[in-house]
């Protein structure tokens, strides 16, 4: 089957509409809101609140016996919430730093989060089924009203992207000053994390919680070694995260028995491979490039002058 | 009326303030008041709580107790008021925008939610880019300029804030003898137009010359007044703790031999 008939194929089967729109919109919003965490070089962060909502779900699940995103919403915002007030009370009060700190709250998160998953599935829970498919993800198990909440909150997260951009830019670039001219910087950086936290947790269903960071870092981290303006960075993740999606899920249809979550994080993976490889002036390749033609050009210098006006000039320049 | 405003009180008023990161007091009691229209130091050791002071006076870290008036009004309501300049190293240069951008960023106090700078912006911020002569880098990404350039960006972005009362945190640390001279041919252009400068500021070779008032702190204020009469070998000798190294040359001229890093 040739690449075009494929896709063809891939978008006749409604099921793989949905699908496909709901990896799409995922690697949007994640790839968008992504950028701001890593330029706050929060790029962990990502991580520490994708394994804190395991426990938080899990929660939310036994105390009500419902699988809903919204109520998962609030157990993960609340779990999430415990951790990072966590990481900064371990930070405040001893001499561990921060990624220390981040990695102690993750992993404690996370272990509690399969102790309880464990206890759900050997539990009498009624509606147990799938909750397991958070770890590694299923996307192949979302439907129509996952897709419809996933589009809800990434038109969210875009439009305050986008009307906030003169405020988040500045909240990245210097909090200090931000403050300095009255931003609630506080209020803000929580909007920030809130949208970081959505975005984790409905991508959690699409690609789990173990790869679900992959999506906010991944992206953003390619799409910066394209360009030195943010609203451009921020446009280029949000469209390499896109891409991933729907690569991810093209690749799935074609050969059934490869998930898709994983498979869109490998794909966004290739792009910053070649992202770091072939960005201009800032990849591997450009750099490689400019080296050597610096050098050539400070032969043909020391070739053309004579050695005593280079003595000249080296002593000058010291 | 600011105008009538700035007639009646000081441009900055703070009283008992005191700062404690966890338990250590890193300021202690301090009152001042500063006048209209001046260019002031301050001055003192290492940890001597000089940015601080700033970053209290402008509500950026929490006060343990004291008061902070603009203009007679707390901080947070004189915003529009205040310009600030942090140190260099507090952001990332390798931030994806460019000068011209980081200068806008000046303006964002005045813009008030959701809206973008424009074209009125951007001319405004041409203008301070020129100002600090810069206006040949606007769209050079920020991590190509030299630490100097990059200085001068942050006070083309402190013009355009368009503020009467001015926070300058170590403009001149680690920049070339032009940036230096360019700075305080600026400070001294503020200073013409009525503004009030106040800059943390590490080389006592040049208070002198640069300041009008001197403070010299070490988590107390130590002394505060005009330079002449302030910048005494004996009130250094206080402040520093006698960590000072003097070369005295004949009558009171000083020339000093700083044991300080910059830091």
């Amino acid at each position: 089957m040739s690449a075009v008939d494929s896709i063809l194929s891939m978008l006749k089967d409604p099921n793989t509409q949905w699908i496909l729109l709901g990896c799409m919109l995922l690697g949007l919003c994640s790839g968008v809101i992504g950028c701001f965490a890593y330029l706050r070089k929060q790029s962990l962060m990502g991580d520490t609140l994708a394994h804190a909502a395991l426990p938080g779900i899990c929660i939310a699940f036994m105390l009500t016996g419902i699988k809903s995103i919204l109520l998962f919403l609030i157990g993960a915002g609340i779990a999430g919430l415990v951790a990072t007030l966590g990481i900064g009370f371990i930070t405040r009060n001893s001499r561990i730093k921060p990624d220390a700190a981040m990695g102690i709250v993750l992993s404690g998160f996370f272990g509690l989060g399969i102790v309880l998953l464990t206890q759900i599935q050997h539990g009498d829970y009624g509606n147990q089924s799938g909750l397991d498919k958070f770890l590694f993800g299923q996307a192949a198990s979302m439907i129509g009203s996952d897709v419809t909440t996933m589009l809800i909150v990434c038109s969210v997260i875009i439009a305050a992207c986008t009307l906030l951009f003169k405020e988040f830019k500045l909240l990245s670039f210097d909090p200090g000053f931000a403050r300095g001219i009255g931003y609630p910087v506080v209020l803000l950086e929580q909007l920030m994390m809130f949208f970081i936290v959505v975005s984790v947790v409905v991508g959690i269903q699409a690609v789990g919680v173990v790869l679900v960071a992959a999506l906010l870092i991944t992206p953003a981290v390619s799409a910066r070694y394209w360009t030195d303006r943010l609203g451009a960075m921020v446009m280029l993740s949000g469209l390499f995260g896109a891409l991933s999606g729907v690569v991810g899920t093209w690749l799935s249809s074609t050969t059934a028995s490869l998930p898709t979550g994983p498979l869109s994080v490998l794909a966004s993976t290739l792009l910053f491979l070649f992202s770091l490889l072939l960005g201009p002036r800032r990849g591997l390749l450009a750099k490689q490039l400019t080296r050597i033609r610096a050098k050539r050009q400070l032969e043909q210098h020391t070739a053309q002058q004579p050695v005593q006006e280079l003595a000249k000039e080296g002593g000058r320049s010291l | 009326m600011p105008e009538k405003n700035s007639a009646i009180h000081a441009p900055l008023q703070i009283t008992g303030l005191s700062v404690a990161y966890q338990k250590k007091p890193v300021l202690r009691n301090v009152s001042f008041e500063v006048t209209e229209g001046e260019l002031i130091g301050v001055i003192g050791p290492n940890g001597a709580g000089k940015s601080t002071l700033i970053k209290a006076a402008l509500g950026l870290i929490p006060r343990l107790a004291g008061e902070v008036k603009v203009y007679g009004k707390p901080c947070n309501q004189q915003r529009q008021l205040i310009g600030y300049v942090p140190q260099r190293e507090s952001v990332d240069w390798d931030f994806p925008t460019n000068a011209l951008d980081v200068v806008m960023m000046g303006r964002y106090g005045h813009l008030g939610w959701f809206r973008r700078p424009g074209s009125k912006e951007k001319e405004i911020a041409m203008e301070c880019l020129s100002k600090v002569g810069m206006a040949d880098y606007a769209t050079r990404q920020i991590s190509q300029l030299s630490g100097g350039q990059q200085q001068r960006v942050f006070l083309a972005r402190a013009l355009a804030q368009d503020a009467k009362l001015y926070f300058m945190d170590e403009p001149f640390a680690g920049v070339d003898a032009a940036t230096e001279k360019a700075i305080i041919s600026l400070l001294q252009e503020l200073k013409r137009s009525g503004k009030t400068v106040i800059v943390v500021h590490h080389d006592l070779a040049t208070v002198k010359e640069y300041f009008d008032s001197v403070l010299l702190l070490n988590v107390e204020l130590q002394e505060f007044g005009l330079t002449n009469e302030v910048f005494t070998r004996a009130n250094l000798q206080r402040t520093y703790g006698g960590r000072l190294s003097f070369l005295d040359r004949q009558d009171d001229e000083l020339l000093l031999l700083s044991g300080q890093g910059k830091g």
